[in-house]
Protein backbone atom coordinates (compact mmCIF):
# COMPACT_ATOMS: atom_id res chain seq x y z
CA UNK A 1 0.00 0.00 0.00
CA UNK A 2 0.88 3.70 -0.74
CA UNK A 3 1.52 5.76 1.84
CA UNK A 4 -0.46 8.46 1.97
CA UNK A 5 0.68 12.28 2.77
CA UNK A 6 -0.80 13.57 6.23
CA UNK A 7 -0.67 16.93 7.52
CA UNK A 8 -0.10 15.74 11.49
CA UNK A 9 -0.26 12.84 12.62
CA UNK A 10 -1.38 12.39 16.35
CA UNK A 11 -0.24 9.17 18.08
CA UNK A 12 -1.78 7.73 21.55
CA UNK A 13 -0.83 4.85 23.60
CA UNK A 14 -1.00 4.07 27.34
CA UNK A 15 2.56 2.32 27.25
CA UNK A 16 6.50 3.15 26.69
CA UNK A 17 7.44 0.38 23.83
CA UNK A 18 3.56 0.17 22.36
CA UNK A 19 4.79 2.22 19.48
CA UNK A 20 7.57 0.38 18.95
CA UNK A 21 6.32 -2.98 17.39
CA UNK A 22 3.52 -2.20 15.11
CA UNK A 23 3.53 1.46 14.24
CA UNK A 24 7.44 2.90 14.57
CA UNK A 25 7.65 2.18 10.94
CA UNK A 26 4.60 4.20 9.78
CA UNK A 27 5.62 6.86 12.52
CA UNK A 28 9.21 7.35 10.86
CA UNK A 29 8.04 7.02 7.55
CA UNK A 30 5.46 9.76 8.22
CA UNK A 31 8.64 11.69 9.81
CA UNK A 32 11.01 11.06 7.02
CA UNK A 33 7.63 12.73 4.66
CA UNK A 34 7.93 15.77 6.38
CA UNK A 35 4.51 15.44 8.33
CA UNK A 36 5.55 16.45 12.23
CA UNK A 37 4.32 13.58 14.50
CA UNK A 38 2.76 13.57 18.53
CA UNK A 39 3.43 11.23 20.96
CA UNK A 40 0.96 11.11 23.77
CA UNK A 41 2.13 8.30 25.79
CA UNK A 42 -0.23 7.82 28.32
CA UNK A 43 2.29 6.58 31.26
CA UNK A 44 5.53 5.21 31.96
CA UNK A 45 4.92 1.68 32.27
CA UNK A 46 5.80 1.72 36.19
CA UNK A 47 4.31 -1.50 36.21
CA UNK A 48 6.83 -3.46 33.93
CA UNK A 49 7.95 -6.93 35.11
CA UNK A 50 10.59 -7.44 33.60
CA UNK A 51 12.96 -6.19 36.41
CA UNK A 52 16.28 -8.73 35.24
CA UNK A 53 17.82 -11.73 37.20
CA UNK A 54 20.04 -10.08 39.01
CA UNK A 55 18.19 -7.02 38.79
CA UNK A 56 18.97 -3.87 36.96
CA UNK A 57 15.95 -1.99 38.11
CA UNK A 58 14.03 -1.90 41.62
CA UNK A 59 9.78 -0.97 41.21
CA UNK A 60 11.28 2.26 41.80
CA UNK A 61 13.76 2.76 39.35
CA UNK A 62 11.72 1.26 36.70
CA UNK A 63 9.67 4.54 35.17
CA UNK A 64 12.74 6.73 35.21
CA UNK A 65 14.76 4.34 33.11
CA UNK A 66 11.10 3.53 30.93
CA UNK A 67 10.58 7.30 30.30
CA UNK A 68 14.53 7.91 29.27
CA UNK A 69 13.79 4.87 26.81
CA UNK A 70 10.97 6.30 25.46
CA UNK A 71 12.80 9.37 24.49
CA UNK A 72 15.47 7.79 22.92
CA UNK A 73 13.41 5.32 20.84
CA UNK A 74 11.03 8.74 19.70
CA UNK A 75 14.79 10.46 19.08
CA UNK A 76 15.40 7.14 17.11
CA UNK A 77 12.43 7.79 14.87
CA UNK A 78 12.91 11.57 14.34
CA UNK A 79 9.49 12.41 16.56
CA UNK A 80 9.60 16.07 17.38
CA UNK A 81 6.71 16.33 20.22
CA UNK A 82 6.94 13.42 22.85
CA UNK A 83 4.35 13.94 25.20
CA UNK A 84 4.33 12.24 28.80
CA UNK A 85 0.73 12.70 30.02
CA UNK A 86 1.38 11.44 33.57
CA UNK A 87 -1.21 8.58 34.13
CA UNK A 88 -0.48 4.99 35.82
CA UNK A 89 0.26 1.76 34.54
CA UNK A 90 -3.01 -0.69 35.02
CA UNK A 91 -5.02 1.66 36.12
CA UNK A 92 -6.05 3.76 32.93
CA UNK A 93 -9.57 1.76 32.98
CA UNK A 94 -10.12 3.10 36.31
CA UNK A 95 -10.19 6.25 35.47
CA UNK A 96 -12.98 8.47 35.31
CA UNK A 97 -14.00 7.65 31.43
CA UNK A 98 -15.31 11.11 30.59
CA UNK A 99 -12.53 12.86 31.92
CA UNK A 100 -10.07 10.37 29.68
CA UNK A 101 -12.07 11.15 26.98
CA UNK A 102 -11.98 14.85 27.99
CA UNK A 103 -8.14 14.86 28.04
CA UNK A 104 -8.06 13.43 24.44
CA UNK A 105 -10.02 15.75 23.12
CA UNK A 106 -8.27 18.66 24.06
CA UNK A 107 -5.35 16.55 22.87
CA UNK A 108 -6.88 16.34 19.75
CA UNK A 109 -7.85 19.75 19.48
CA UNK A 110 -4.82 21.30 20.42
CA UNK A 111 -2.73 19.04 17.66
CA UNK A 112 -5.38 19.37 14.56
CA UNK A 113 -4.42 15.55 13.29
CA UNK A 114 -5.40 14.66 9.99
CA UNK A 115 -4.94 11.08 11.58
CA UNK A 116 -4.89 9.84 14.98
CA UNK A 117 -3.35 6.23 15.40
CA UNK A 118 -4.44 4.62 18.62
CA UNK A 119 -5.55 1.05 19.78
CA UNK A 120 -8.98 -0.57 18.53
CA UNK A 121 -10.70 -0.46 21.11
CA UNK A 122 -12.23 -4.60 21.74
CA UNK A 123 -9.63 -5.76 20.02
CA UNK A 124 -5.94 -4.39 21.80
CA UNK A 125 -5.57 -7.13 24.73
CA UNK A 126 -4.27 -5.14 27.54
CA UNK A 127 -6.60 -3.26 29.98
CA UNK A 128 -4.89 -0.08 29.31
CA UNK A 129 -4.92 -0.48 25.61
CA UNK A 130 -8.55 -0.97 25.90
CA UNK A 131 -9.44 2.03 28.05
CA UNK A 132 -7.43 4.50 26.20
CA UNK A 133 -8.76 3.33 22.79
CA UNK A 134 -11.80 3.83 24.31
CA UNK A 135 -11.09 7.51 25.56
CA UNK A 136 -10.08 8.39 21.59
CA UNK A 137 -12.94 6.96 20.41
CA UNK A 138 -15.47 8.82 22.50
CA UNK A 139 -13.05 12.10 21.76
CA UNK A 140 -13.14 11.57 17.96
CA UNK A 141 -16.17 10.72 17.75
CA UNK A 142 -17.47 14.50 19.50
CA UNK A 143 -16.25 15.90 16.27
CA UNK A 144 -18.44 16.53 13.32
CA UNK A 145 -17.87 13.42 10.68
CA UNK A 146 -17.17 15.87 7.80
CA UNK A 147 -14.10 17.67 10.11
CA UNK A 148 -13.21 14.56 12.05
CA UNK A 149 -9.40 13.09 11.46
CA UNK A 150 -8.80 9.73 10.06
CA UNK A 151 -8.96 6.85 12.87
CA UNK A 152 -6.61 3.84 12.60
CA UNK A 153 -6.24 1.00 15.18
CA UNK A 154 -4.13 -1.46 16.22
CA UNK A 155 -5.50 -4.60 17.03
CA UNK A 156 -3.78 -7.58 17.98
CA UNK A 157 -6.41 -9.77 20.32
CA UNK A 158 -6.62 -13.48 19.20
CA UNK A 159 -10.01 -12.95 17.18
CA UNK A 160 -9.03 -9.60 15.90
CA UNK A 161 -8.79 -10.97 12.39
CA UNK A 162 -12.33 -13.10 12.61
CA UNK A 163 -14.20 -10.23 13.78
CA UNK A 164 -13.00 -7.30 12.10
CA UNK A 165 -12.13 -9.01 9.09
CA UNK A 166 -8.24 -8.45 7.49
CA UNK A 167 -6.33 -5.15 8.27
CA UNK A 168 -7.78 -2.33 5.78
CA UNK A 169 -4.75 -0.74 5.68
CA UNK A 170 -1.03 -2.05 5.35
CA UNK A 171 2.47 -0.80 4.86
CA UNK A 172 5.80 -2.55 4.22
CA UNK A 173 8.37 -0.28 6.53
CA UNK A 174 11.38 -2.28 4.95
CA UNK A 175 12.72 1.75 3.67
CA UNK A 176 12.45 2.76 7.68
CA UNK A 177 13.85 -1.15 8.80
CA UNK A 178 16.98 0.39 10.88
CA UNK A 179 15.00 2.98 12.55
CA UNK A 180 12.40 0.66 13.84
CA UNK A 181 14.75 -1.41 14.97
CA UNK A 182 16.59 1.26 16.61
CA UNK A 183 13.39 2.46 18.25
CA UNK A 184 12.50 -1.13 19.45
CA UNK A 185 16.04 -1.60 21.16
CA UNK A 186 16.07 1.84 22.63
CA UNK A 187 13.35 -0.37 25.00
CA UNK A 188 15.87 -2.23 26.18
CA UNK A 189 13.95 -3.23 29.93
CA UNK A 190 11.39 -4.20 27.70
CA UNK A 191 13.02 -5.99 24.50
CA UNK A 192 16.85 -6.93 25.71
CA UNK A 193 15.65 -10.27 25.63
CA UNK A 194 13.45 -10.71 22.74
CA UNK A 195 16.32 -9.01 20.46
CA UNK A 196 18.89 -11.75 22.63
CA UNK A 197 16.48 -14.03 21.16
CA UNK A 198 16.91 -12.80 17.86
CA UNK A 199 20.89 -13.94 17.96
CA UNK A 200 21.79 -13.18 14.42
CA UNK A 201 18.63 -13.57 12.42
CA UNK A 202 18.72 -9.94 11.75
CA UNK A 203 22.09 -10.14 10.12
CA UNK A 204 21.47 -13.27 7.60
CA UNK A 205 17.88 -11.67 7.26
CA UNK A 206 16.02 -14.41 8.56
CA UNK A 207 12.62 -13.92 6.45
CA UNK A 208 9.95 -14.65 9.71
CA UNK A 209 11.92 -11.74 11.25
CA UNK A 210 11.90 -9.53 8.75
CA UNK A 211 8.38 -10.00 7.79
CA UNK A 212 7.89 -9.14 11.29
CA UNK A 213 9.55 -6.04 11.43
CA UNK A 214 8.79 -5.13 7.56
CA UNK A 215 4.99 -5.22 7.61
CA UNK A 216 2.80 -3.36 9.81
CA UNK A 217 -1.07 -2.98 9.70
CA UNK A 218 -4.10 -0.73 10.89
CA UNK A 219 -7.53 -1.56 10.82
CA UNK A 220 -9.59 2.26 10.24
CA UNK A 221 -12.02 2.38 13.04
CA UNK A 222 -15.49 1.56 11.96
CA UNK A 223 -18.01 3.83 13.07
CA UNK A 224 -21.38 2.28 14.33
CA UNK A 225 -23.47 4.66 11.76
CA UNK A 226 -20.61 4.02 9.13
CA UNK A 227 -20.56 0.01 9.18
CA UNK A 228 -21.05 -1.74 5.71
CA UNK A 229 -24.53 -3.32 5.66
CA UNK B 1 18.48 -5.13 44.16
CA UNK B 2 20.54 -8.15 45.23
CA UNK B 3 19.29 -11.85 46.98
CA UNK B 4 17.87 -11.19 50.26
CA UNK B 5 19.98 -11.70 53.10
CA UNK B 6 17.35 -12.63 55.72
CA UNK B 7 18.71 -11.45 58.87
CA UNK B 8 19.84 -8.13 57.12
CA UNK B 9 16.23 -7.86 55.91
CA UNK B 10 15.11 -8.39 59.15
CA UNK B 11 17.33 -5.80 61.03
CA UNK B 12 15.69 -3.45 58.27
CA UNK B 13 12.15 -4.65 59.10
CA UNK B 14 12.06 -3.82 63.03
CA UNK B 15 13.56 -1.17 62.02
CA UNK B 16 10.37 0.74 60.63
CA UNK B 17 8.28 -1.29 63.22
CA UNK B 18 5.87 0.96 65.35
CA UNK B 19 6.40 3.49 63.06
CA UNK B 20 3.69 5.13 60.31
CA UNK B 21 5.06 3.61 57.04
CA UNK B 22 3.81 3.59 53.26
CA UNK B 23 3.59 0.21 52.08
CA UNK B 24 3.52 -0.89 48.50
CA UNK B 25 2.52 -4.33 47.68
CA UNK B 26 1.71 -5.73 44.46
CA UNK B 27 1.53 -9.35 42.85
CA UNK B 28 0.87 -10.28 39.56
CA UNK B 29 1.17 -12.68 36.47
CA UNK B 30 1.30 -10.22 34.07
CA UNK B 31 -1.39 -8.57 31.51
CA UNK B 32 -0.59 -10.80 28.85
CA UNK B 33 -1.59 -14.24 30.57
CA UNK B 34 -4.52 -14.65 29.36
CA UNK B 35 -3.63 -14.30 25.53
CA UNK B 36 -1.03 -16.27 25.45
CA UNK B 37 -3.37 -19.12 26.94
CA UNK B 38 -6.62 -18.33 26.89
CA UNK B 39 -7.33 -21.38 30.12
CA UNK B 40 -4.90 -19.31 32.40
CA UNK B 41 -6.45 -17.95 35.19
CA UNK B 42 -5.29 -14.92 35.71
CA UNK B 43 -5.04 -12.58 39.05
CA UNK B 44 -3.00 -9.54 40.53
CA UNK B 45 -3.51 -7.54 43.37
CA UNK B 46 -2.59 -3.75 44.13
CA UNK B 47 -1.81 -1.17 47.10
CA UNK B 48 0.24 1.69 46.56
CA UNK B 49 0.75 4.04 49.35
CA UNK B 50 -1.25 2.24 52.55
CA UNK B 51 -0.07 4.12 55.11
CA UNK B 52 0.07 2.06 58.26
CA UNK B 53 1.77 1.10 61.57
CA UNK B 54 3.20 -2.52 62.32
CA UNK B 55 4.51 -3.88 65.87
CA UNK B 56 6.14 -7.42 64.66
CA UNK B 57 7.73 -7.91 61.58
CA UNK B 58 9.35 -11.10 60.17
CA UNK B 59 10.76 -12.43 57.20
CA UNK B 60 11.33 -16.12 57.28
CA UNK B 61 12.01 -19.14 54.98
CA UNK B 62 15.08 -20.60 53.00
CA UNK B 63 14.29 -18.66 50.21
CA UNK B 64 11.96 -17.33 48.25
CA UNK B 65 11.13 -15.37 51.36
CA UNK B 66 8.20 -14.83 53.07
CA UNK B 67 7.70 -11.74 54.80
CA UNK B 68 4.50 -11.13 57.37
CA UNK B 69 3.60 -7.59 59.11
CA UNK B 70 1.27 -8.00 62.22
CA UNK B 71 -0.75 -5.14 62.13
CA UNK B 72 -3.06 -4.04 65.93
CA UNK B 73 -5.78 -5.03 64.17
CA UNK B 74 -4.98 -7.04 60.62
CA UNK B 75 -1.75 -8.48 59.04
CA UNK B 76 -0.23 -7.58 56.01
CA UNK B 77 2.24 -10.52 53.87
CA UNK B 78 3.89 -11.70 51.18
CA UNK B 79 5.73 -14.59 50.05
CA UNK B 80 7.73 -15.77 47.12
CA UNK B 81 10.28 -12.72 47.47
CA UNK B 82 14.27 -12.91 46.66
CA UNK B 83 16.03 -9.95 45.96
CA UNK B 84 16.21 -6.16 48.15
CA UNK B 85 17.79 -3.30 48.32
CA UNK B 86 17.61 0.03 50.63
CA UNK B 87 17.38 2.47 48.21
CA UNK B 88 18.84 5.99 48.32
CA UNK B 89 15.43 7.61 49.95
CA UNK B 90 15.92 4.88 52.74
CA UNK B 91 12.74 2.34 51.84
CA UNK B 92 13.05 -1.11 51.90
CA UNK B 93 11.99 -2.55 48.19
CA UNK B 94 11.70 -6.54 48.19
CA UNK B 95 10.58 -8.52 45.23
CA UNK B 96 10.23 -11.56 44.55
CA UNK B 97 11.73 -12.39 40.73
CA UNK B 98 11.10 -15.45 38.73
CA UNK B 99 14.24 -17.11 36.59
CA UNK B 100 13.51 -15.08 33.84
CA UNK B 101 13.82 -11.71 35.95
CA UNK B 102 9.97 -11.04 35.74
CA UNK B 103 8.28 -9.70 39.02
CA UNK B 104 5.99 -11.66 40.57
CA UNK B 105 5.37 -9.98 43.82
CA UNK B 106 6.48 -6.97 45.54
CA UNK B 107 6.78 -5.50 48.94
CA UNK B 108 7.96 -2.11 50.09
CA UNK B 109 8.30 -0.12 53.34
CA UNK B 110 8.83 3.56 53.28
CA UNK B 111 8.84 6.42 55.93
CA UNK B 112 7.44 8.65 52.99
CA UNK B 113 4.84 8.25 50.03
CA UNK B 114 6.07 6.71 47.21
CA UNK B 115 5.63 8.61 44.47
ZN1 LIG C 1 1.03 -1.67 25.98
Amino acid sequence: MTFEKERQVLVIFPHPDDEAFGVSGTIASHVNNGTPVTYACLTLGEMGRNLGNPPFATRESLPKIRMQELRDAAAALGIQDLRMLGLRDKTIEFEDDEKLADLMYSLIQEINPSLVISFYPGYSVHPDHEATGRAVVSAVGRIPKNVRPKLHCVAFSNNCVDELGEADIRYNVQSVEKQKVAAIMAHRSQTQYMVAAWGDKLETQDPELLAWIHNERFWTYQWPDEKKA
Amino acid sequence: MEPILQADAQAVIDSFANEDVYLHLETTNGAYATHFDESFFSVGAYIRNAFLQYELGKIVGTGPFRVGLKLSIGWVYAEGLTHYEVDEKGRLLMAGLDPAGKLAVALQISKTPFE
